[in-house]
């Protein structure tokens, strides 16, 4: 695995006034989130704080805002109004500065998006080299280390169309890994699958979590959030309904919004 | 019946014929490189984030897109060259060539662009983002994920456009470079009376460099298509 910046002699130094929380300071705080799609208020007030080796579960009903969410911690939607730092650091604007965030910031995405004209290695190879500015030969190593710990060395050559669902979510996940993130987003990972592939990519992710990555994860997928949060945000209508231990929330929802949700999912 | 078809002036005047259909090769294959820049760039221009490089973009498409190619060679010959004084080389023939190709090239970038913009409209938005958040800037992402997809993808119109500036050397050589194949037609037509025959031997001629220049980008375009 890869040293994703989670000891605590790296959290020294961080900036911000964050830094005296135990453990040496959180690494994703939201403060006074909002964010308008045109009349819709799809973020209301979003105040979350993400320790270092944290998995983040949210979950709520279509239309919540929690991809939203995900998406407005590197910047692929600005927001309106609030403050999201990220280490310390608040959101650059875009730019170089934004980009270098990003590039520390790993995104998953429900469609997986693997670049379609390179193969499964160039996929993963492309940010090392053409961001991180690491040697080639380097960077393959460190690409075929990351293909096999996702289960997928043997499909390096070949191109992502040629991959089942599955198998490009992982190479995705190995994608974002090669850039050694501090945190990394998964937006609803698993909910373009056909359902026998579901557990190939959760058994990844939740490796990842065992190892003590930092996560924030949209997601339907209660056995993982069992697993392997530590904490479940449940989302409605554009705020933080309420926010717990996943045991706590799915055993003793507090709200009648988080219990009803519930019941509609658990009842399958 | 024997004068219509009657071919020995072209076989006569092969050297003659192959001299001006080797010009016009020369024209074709220069403004195409040129044309592919200018068609990109305009396309860059036409998807950047800086409103004054999209209007600049979209104004030059416009006005290049909807002038007839004769006034554009005009102007460039007339115009730039004569008047102006705005010269390449002080040969006539290396002048006429370069403002040749720069009329050609420019009216076909923009033809380029519009092709190259359809493009990248069918690139989804999520390679984008995905290289984004990988943290490519724009202009990487737009080098390296965006542009060759979107390439790939209209090799075939873009094609059509480049058979069309192959022919519309025709047009540029009568303006600006009296060498190529039409114009020497012309010349022929003068010197030996306008026949048949000679029309005919040019049209072939067209036919050979054209129809395989079709053919190659039909299989180009199979050949790069991207799987999704």
């Amino acid at each position: 695995m890869t040293d994703s910046g989670g000891g605590p002699e790296l959290t020294k130094g961080g900036g911000g006034p964050h830094d005296d929380t135990p453990g040496g300071g959180p690494l994703v705080v939201l403060e006074n989130v909002n964010k308008h799609f045109g009349e819709l208020h799809v973020l209301r007030d979003i105040n979350l704080t993400v320790q270092r080796g944290e998995v983040v579960v949210v979950i709520g009903p279509s239309g919540s805002g929690k991809s939203t969410l995900c998406r407005s911690i590197n910047r692929l939607e600005p927001i309106d109004s609030g403050t999201i730092l990220v280490d310390g650091k608040k959101l650059p604007e875009e730019g170089k500065d934004l980009a270098r965030l990003r590039a520390d910031v790993g995104m998953v995405f429900q469609s997986f998006n693997l670049f379609a004209h390179k193969t499964i290695l160039e996929n993963v190879m492309l940010g090392p080299i053409k961001v991180r500015k690491q040697d080639k030969a380097a960077s393959e190593r460190h690409a075929m280390e990351l293909l096999e710990r996702v289960g997928i060395a043997n499909q390096a050559g070949k191109y992502p169309a040629q991959l089942s669902g599955g198998q490009q979510q992982r190479v995705a996940i190995a994608r974002s890994l090669a850039m050694k993130p501090k945190v990394m987003l998964f937006d609803e990972p698993t909910s373009a699958l056909d359902p026998e592939m579901i557990n190939e990519v959760l058994d990844v992710m939740t490796s990842l979590a065992r190892d003590g990555m930092t996560m924030i994860v949209v997601t339907h997928e209660m056995g993982f959030a069992r697993k392997a949060a530590q904490k479940v945000v449940f989302m409605a209508d554009g705020q933080i309904v309420e926010s717990n231990t996943p045991e706590e929330f799915f055993t003793n929802a507090r709200t009648d919004r988080a219990r009803d949700f519930l019941s509609k999912i658990l009842t399958h | 019946m024997d004068q219509l078809f009657n071919f020995t002036e072209v076989f006569d005047n092969l050297d003659k014929i192959l001299t001006g259909f080797w010009a016009t090769i020369r024209l074709a294959v220069v403004c195409m490189i040129l044309s592919m820049i200018v068609g990109t760039v305009l396309a860059v221009f036409r998807v950047s984030p800086t409103p004054v490089l999209r209007g600049v973009g979209t104004f030059l498409v416009n006005v290049l897109r909807n002038t007839p190619l004769t006034l554009i060679a005009v102007l460039c010959v007339s115009g730039l060259s004569d008047v102006l004084a705005l010269r390449f080389s002080d040969a006539p023939s290396v002048n006429g060539f370069w403002w040749a190709t720069t009329a050609l090239s420019i009216y076909t970038g923009a033809f380029v662009c519009e092709a190259l913009r359809s493009g990248i409209n069918t690139v989804p938005l999520g390679q984008a983002e995905a290289a984004r958040s990988i943290g490519l800037t724009s202009g990487q992402s737009l080098r390296m994920i965006i542009l060759p997809q979107a390439f790939r993808s209209v090799i075939g119109p873009l094609g059509s456009v480049l058979i069309a500036m192959f022919k519309n050397t025709a047009i540029v050589g009568a303006v600006a470079y009296a060498v190529e194949a039409a114009a020497t037609m012309k010349l022929m037509f003068f010197d030996l009376g306008a026949s048949l025959p000679i029309f005919i031997g040019f049209a072939v001629g067209y036919l050979i460099l054209i129809l395989p220049t079709g053919y190659f980008f039909g299989w180009l375009a199979k050949r790069m298509a991207v799987a999704r």
